[in-house]
C-alpha cells in the first residue's frame, strides 16, 4: 500500500472522528461531505442525551481536531475503483484521488414523516418532527408551535417498527429523544400536559432509564401505551388523536395544541449507490452490511473498505464516535498488513 | 326529530384532555410516588386480594389517570403490603391505597 491518502465519505460525527484519528495516526485523511457544513445531523441538533450537551458545541470541539484534514465540501463521489493497490476516485469537484482505503461514514436519513399520512404532517397546522423541534429550540422560529399550547404529544416509533413503512427496524433513539423533548417542552411549558404515545419504551442506554423517571417523577409527563392510529385537526386548528390505551383496554382521544413525531432513521440513499461502487453489500435493512454484526462490525465484505457510524444501522452519537475510532485503527491495521 | 327507531350512543372513548384528574393530582401530593408508576403489573401479579376481586394496584393508579372512580376495586385492598414488596420502582403502593382511602374518605 503505497497512498497515505484515506477517503472518508460523510462529514458527520463518523467522518469527522475517524479523520482526525486517522491523521493522528500519521495518515492524510480526505472528508467528502454532500452538504455545505460538517456535522451531519447531529449539527441541526439542540442538545444531546443523556448529559444534555451542546450539539453545536460538540461539533465546534470535533472540528477544531481536524486542522490539516482535506474537507471537501458540496461535494460528492462520482466513481470509485479498485486498483491493484488501493482506489482510484473521482469526486464531483473533479479531484482524483489515489486512496489507500475507502471509510464509509454516511450515515442515516430520517425517515419522511409525511409518508404516515394518518399523522397529517405536512397537512394539519401544528403536526412537527422531532427534528423541527430541535430546529426550533435552536431558533426559536417555527409557525407550527403555538404561543401557550396546554396539550403537548409525541408520538414514538414514526416510521420506524413499520413493515408497511418498508422500515421493520427500531431506530432505537428516538425513545430517548422523546423522553428528553418532552422533558424539554415542560420546562418551556410548565403548564402544559405532555403525553407520550408509545409502543414500548426502549431505554437501553446509561442514564436513559433516569430520564423516563424524572420524566414522570419530576415533570409529570403522562405515558400512553399505545400507538396513534389516526389524527384529525378540528375547526379550531388542532390535532386530535385517536389511540387505544392498551392498558386498559380503552379507546382514548386527545385534543392537542401540537403534536411531535418522532420520525426514525433510514439508511441513506446512496447507500446502494456507495456500495456498488466498490462491491460492497447492503444488508436486508438497506443500511451497509458488516462481515459480521458483533467483531467485525467496522469491516466490509470487501478488504479495504470499512464502515463507521449510522451507515451500517441506527447508532447513537457516543456509540458512533467509537466505532469511527474502532475503524481508523482498523484501517491502520489493514494499511500496515496487520488486518 | 325524526324517531329512527334507534338512538346513537355516546362514544366510550376516553377524553385525554379532558379527563378529571383532581383525585389522581391530591394523591399526587399524599404518594408521589403515583407517578412513577411503570404499569409492569407485579403488584397485581402478587396481590393475594386480586385473583378472586379483581383489585390490581396498576389499574388502580391507571383508571386515576384516567380520571374513573376506583373505589369500588379498592375496597377489596387487604392492606396487606406484598405489592409495595414487589415494585421496581419502590413506590409504597400500601401508603398509596392508604392515602386515596383518605382522600375519598374527605369527599364523604
Amino acid at each position: 500500500m503505497d497512498s497515505r491518502i484515506i477517503l472518508i465519505i460523510g462529514g458527520g460525527v463518523a467522518g469527522m472522528e475517524a479523520a482526525r484519528q486517522l491523521f493522528l495516526l500519521g495518515y492524510q485523511p480526505v472528508i467528502v461531505e454532500k452538504s455545505d457544513h460538517l456535522g451531519g445531523h447531529v449539527a441541526g441538533w439542540h442538545k444531546l442525551f443523556p448529559d444534555m450537551m451542546s450539539a453545536s458545541s460538540l461539533i465546534e470541539t470535533m472540528a477544531g481536531g481536524l486542522d490539516g484534514v482535506t474537507v471537501y465540501l458540496k461535494t460528492t463521489v462520482a466513481t470509485m475503483n479498485r486498483l491493484t493497490s488501493g482506489f482510484s476516485v473521482v469526486l464531483s469537484n473533479g479531484t482524483t484521488l489515489l486512496c489507500g482505503a475507502i471509510l464509509m461514514a454516511s450515515g442515516f436519513r430520517l425517515f419522511d414523516a409525511s409518508r404516515k399520512e394518518e399523522y397529517g404532517y405536512g397537512v394539519y397546522d401544528h403536526v412537527i418532527t422531532n427534528s423541527d423541534l430541535e430546529h426550533w429550540f435552536n431558533t426559536g422560529e417555527d409557525d407550527r408551535i403555538p404561543e401557550n399550547p396546554s396539550h403537548i404529544a409525541f408520538v414514538h416509533c414514526v416510521g420506524s417498527r413499520d413493515l408497511k413503512a418498508g422500515n421493520p427496524q427500531c431506530s432505537k433513539v428516538c425513545c430517548m429523544t422523546a423522553i428528553k423533548q418532552a422533558i424539554e417542552m415542560k420546562e418551556k411549558f410548565p403548564g402544559s400536559e405532555v403525553w407520550c404515545f408509545y409502543m414500548d419504551l426502549r431505554l437501553f442506554g446509561k442514564k436513559y432509564e433516569d430520564f423516563y423517571i424524572n420524566a414522570q417523577r419530576d415533570h409529570g409527563v403522562h405515558f400512553v401505551r399505545g400507538r396513534v392510529s389516526e389524527v384529525s385537526e378540528d375547526i379550531d386548528g388542532k390535532v386530535i388523536l385517536k389511540a387505544e390505551d392498551t392498558l386498559a383496554g380503552h379507546q382514548v382521544k386527545l385534543k392537542a395544541d401540537l403534536l411531535v413525531l418522532m420520525a426514525g432513521m433510514l439508511c441513506n440513499e446512496e447507500t446502494p449507490v456507495l456500495a456498488s461502487m466498490v462491491r460492497a453489500d447492503v444488508d436486508s435493512d438497506g443500511f451497509m452490511r458488516s462481515r459480521d454484526n458483533i467483531y467485525r462490525i467496522n469491516e466490509s465484505s470487501r478488504p479495504g473498505v470499512f464502515f463507521a457510524g449510522a451507515c451500517t444501522g441506527t447508532k447513537t452519537v457516543p456509540e458512533t464516535v467509537a466505532e469511527a475510532r474502532a475503524a481508523a485503527l482498523d484501517i491502520h491495521n489493514y494499511l500496515v498488513g496487520n488486518g | 326529530m325524526v324517531d329512527f327507531g334507534f338512538g346513537l350512543s355516546k362514544s366510550s372513548a376516553v377524553r385525554l384532555d379532558q379527563v378529571d384528574l383532581s383525585l389522581y393530582r391530591k394523591l399526587e401530593v399524599l404518594e408521589p410516588g403515583v407517578r412513577t408508576c411503570m404499569s409492569c403489573g407485579s403488584c397485581s401479579a402478587t396481590c393475594t386480594a386480586g385473583p378472586w376481586s379483581g383489585m390490581s394496584v396498576r389499574k388502580v393508579i391507571l383508571n386515576l389517570q384516567r380520571g374513573k372512580d376506583v373505589s369500588a376495586m379498592m375496597q377489596n385492598c387487604m392492606l396487606c403490603g406484598k405489592c409495595s414488596m414487589v415494585c421496581p420502582r419502590g413506590i409504597n403502593t400500601r401508603h398509596l391505597i392508604l392515602s386515596l382511602c383518605r382522600i375519598y374518605g374527605e369527599r364523604k
